[in-house]
């Protein structure tokens, strides 16, 4: 298998001002590594807000959180997590050329499996209208501190699908552009930092499913 | 390229937009699709210098306003729009960017010898991004403004504003995606793609501070990002966040801002450090003094520099054990800055200085660097800091760290590097005329600011007390000088563009690889990629040497290079 491993002298998926694929791919992960790193600050701040929040008010917390839908919010994360390991396969598989058509089923199963995960959530943001937990006049709880609660709920969660739709979008574009030229799918380090970026748009979610959907079950 | 002979008929010669990367298009097309990082750089610095004039007209009205203790010249509504279209302006469409996205993205390349950024379609997008944000500010402007302060401070911002708060906001949001870019851009650059033999400890300090300060862009830029979505969402959808009366904490949205807006202070300050580090040692011909404590330094400012953000909220009420807390970093976090400015004098010491332009900037920056970081510390103490706070003094204090400091750099940059930029000397006399003038007109503007602020004069204020007048005079006095220092460069940087001398590759004989290909540089920056001997600031180690044989030595280096690739 090693053997027919491609390492082309004149790659087609070699970019300005590189002269060297293996360096290339260096960079971009270094740069998708920078990014991710950036990505977490980013999110950081929200969880650093709800997390005073909810020291502020447990109690309001514990109760605005049993009213979220245990199980949209578990059948959401299994298939992120199944999307995680389907994704996990396509760096290593993209770089054998007979595993390129494997590879890039595997990226429309992954962008398959995120766009299921939005369609649920649509159905769970239409119930959750229906409840009215949308934080208002008319907001379903009365205890001081659970529309808070549901203001990180509305933004954590629209802010990681916007994620997941640019993900989706990425990785749609690299199984198109992967069908129309294998040879630059086996080279480029596109894949590589579609896969990083995947994983951690899959990672934050772990952490809004803990922080959300967990707080007032059991106990 | 014969441009190594320095021509007296420059204005029959041909043009310099014939040369190097600037003769590779002229066409429109050729500019605003360039992957070429020297026009990036380029595009960066007119889309800036036209941020530079708005923030400038903007605060140009303030000063006219207090002239008069009376609110006479604008009311008190326009008033408020102005300071904050000011802020906004300078802190996210000059200062931030100013450095990095154009002396850095021209030069980081050339100094590590390789032939463009690691992204160069990456590169042009930061500069679409801040072109975007910059249609939102100007959007913004011609709508009516925002009243705000360029803090967007809640409950204020997200709910009782009548003024375009998400437009405004959204610029900064657009505008600090294009910075992260860049940032990311740097640290792979730096790490990726350094020439043969230049190890990290030969990196010239400018290439550190870029370095640094990318890191604090990508980390601390984020976080400014979360904070103004979180007021959007306030304002716009109307979910309670920061607001007291849904239990909200709108010191929670201080806290997030100034996580950012503080370490800002060092994104601003550290490339202007970079900058003075290579210009002080070659206009003093001397290797600068502890570069390895420079380079610690910088990195110590940057980490130290993300846990000092309380000590803008000493009056806010916050735990008296957390101000303790930051009230002890604020004073830490000057230790690296001290360090800097000894070691730039250390440099001077027994150096064969001379006085162009760059050096008299640098020096500017040297000493109202030197003030503005002193004022720091009355500020970082507790009992001064309740005084001062919201006074001139703060506004003095800053203004003289960010342009006393970053602006008086930039300038330093840009004569420093004109030469290779655009293959043409500037005017040396006016431009030294002008560096004296830009140093005498901010102290003239904002040194009178400290004494009133120590007075009681508040800041943000269109009218105060008869008392206050003579001072609020010279400042706007001094504010028309600057405001001449200013726009002589911009006068006689274009002059120089047709009727400027010829510049060799090397004109101030500078030792550093951008100055070792012609200027201006070929679009691929190398003919050969060079390889590196020996650390940077290969100047003098003593001190004082015959200038005559101190070209003669930096010539045979450079000859000893070629020969060895």
């Amino acid at each position: 298998m090693t053997a027919a491993r491609v390492a082309p002298v004149e790659s087609s998926a070699l970019r300005e001002p590189w002269k060297d694929i293996v360096r290339q791919r260096q960079a971009v992960e270094l740069g998708m590594w920078a990014f991710l790193a950036s990505e977490l600050l980013f999110f950081s701040g929200l969880f650093a807000g709800y997390t005073i929040y909810r020291s502020l008010y447990p109690q309001a917390f514990w109760e605005a959180g049993a009213e979220t839908d245990l199980w949209y919010g578990g059948i959401n994360t299994a298939i992120l997590l199944v999307s995680s390991a389907v994704m996990a396969v396509v760096p290593r598989a993209a770089r054998w050329p007979e595993l390129g058509l494997f590879a890039r089923t595997m990226l429309w199963l992954a962008a398959l499996l995120g766009m299921a995960f939005l369609v649920l959530k649509g159905f769970e943001y239409r119930e959750d209208f229906r409840q009215h937990l949308w934080p208002g006049p008319d907001f379903k709880l009365r205890i001081e501190g659970a529309e808070l609660f549901f203001a990180f709920y509305w933004i954590l969660t629209s802010i990681h699908a916007v994620h997941l739709i640019i993900g989706i979008a990425l990785v749609t574009r690299l199984a198109i552009a992967g069908a129309r030229d294998p040879e630059w799918f086996a080279e480029t380090p596109a894949v590589r930092a579609t896969a990083l970026y995947w994983g951690l748009v899959d990672i934050i979610w772990t952490v809004v499913f803990v922080v959300i959907y967990l707080p007032g079950r059991g106990g | 390229m014969s441009d190594a002979v320095l021509d007296k008929t420059s204005a029959r010669d041909e043009s310099t937009f014939d040369k190097g990367y600037l003769g590779a298009g002229h066409t429109l097309r050729s500019w605003l699709f360039t992957t070429d990082h020297k026009r990036i750089a380029i595009l960066y610095t007119l889309t800036l210098t036209v941020f530079f004039f708005v923030g400038g007209i903007a605060i140009a009205l303030v000063r006219i306003e207090l002239v008069t203790p009376a609110q006479d010249f604008v009311s008190a509504d326009e008033y408020n729009r102005l300071f904050t279209l000011h802020g906004i302006v300078m802190v996210w469409f000059f200062l931030v960017p100013s450095i990095p996205a154009t002396f850095g993205n021209f030069l980081l390349p050339l100094m590590l010898g390789s032939r463009d950024l690691a992204f160069p379609r990456l590169n042009l997008f930061s500069w679409y991004l801040t072109v975007i944000g910059g249609a939102f500010t100007i959007y913004v402007l011609l709508a009516g403004g925002v009243d705000t302060g360029w803090t967007f401070y809640t409950p204020y911002s997200s709910i009782y504003s009548n003024s375009h708060v998400i437009a405004a906001a959204t610029a900064v949001f657009v505008a600090g995606f294009g910075t992260i870019a860049t940032g990311i851009n740097f640290i792979v650059t730096i790490h990726t793609m350094r020439a043969p033999g230049l190890t990290w400890f030969r990196l010239p300090l400018f290439v550190w501070s870029m370095y640094t300060v990318s890191i604090v862009i990508v980390l601390a830029t984020p976080v400014l990002a979360m904070t103004l979505t979180l007021m959007m969402a306030e304002r716009f959808l109307g979910v309670p966040i920061f607001n007291a009366s849904e239990g909200g904490d709108p010191l929670l949205f201080q806290h997030l801002f100034w996580f950012y807006s503080h370490p800002a202070v060092y994104i601003m300050i550290l490339p202007a450090m970079g900058v003075v580090s290579e210009v002080i040692p070659c206009f003093a011909r001397r290797r600068l003094f502890g570069y390895d404590f420079m380079v610690y330094a910088l990195a110590a400012i940057s980490l130290i520099g993300f846990f000092v953000w309380g000590h803008h909220m000493f009056v806010s009420g916050q735990s008296p054990y957390a101000n303790l807390v930051f009230s002890f970093l604020s004073f830490i976090v000057a230790v690296p800055s001290a360090i800097k400015v000894f070691n730039w004098t250390a440099t001077l010491y027994g150096g064969q200085i001379s006085y162009e332009a760059p050096m008299l900037y640098a020096f500017g920056f040297v000493g109202l660097f030197t003030i503005g970081g002193l004022t720091g510390l009355f500020l970082a103490s507790i009992p001064i800091d309740v005084q001062a706070t919201d006074t001139y003094f703060v506004v003095a204090h800053f203004h003289y760290v960010m342009v006393g400091g970053t602006v008086s750099a930039f300038f330093a940059a840009l004569h420093f590097w004109w030469p290779k930029i655009t293959g043409r000397m500037y005017p040396e006399t006016w431009a030294r005329f002008a560096a004296v003038l830009m140093f005498f007109g901010f102290n003239f503007t904002f040194f009178p600011q400290f004494i009133m602020g120590w007075a009681g004069m508040p800041r943000r204020y269109g009218s105060y007390p008869p008392e206050f007048q003579v001072y609020h005079v010279l400042s706007s006095a001094g504010a028309a000088v600057l405001a001449i220092a200013y726009l002589l460069p911009f006068a006689y940087m274009i002059w120089s563009l047709r009727w400027g001398q010829r510049a060799p590759g090397n004109p101030w004989q500078a030792t550093g690889l951008e100055w070792q290909t012609p200027s201006p540089p070929p679009k691929h920056n190398f003919d050969r990629v060079p390889t590196v001997e020996h650390g940077p600031y290969d100047y003098h180690h003593e001190g004082y040497v015959d200038q005559k044989e101190e070209i003669a030595g930096s010539m045979q280096t450079a000859q000893t290079d070629g020969d060895q690739e």
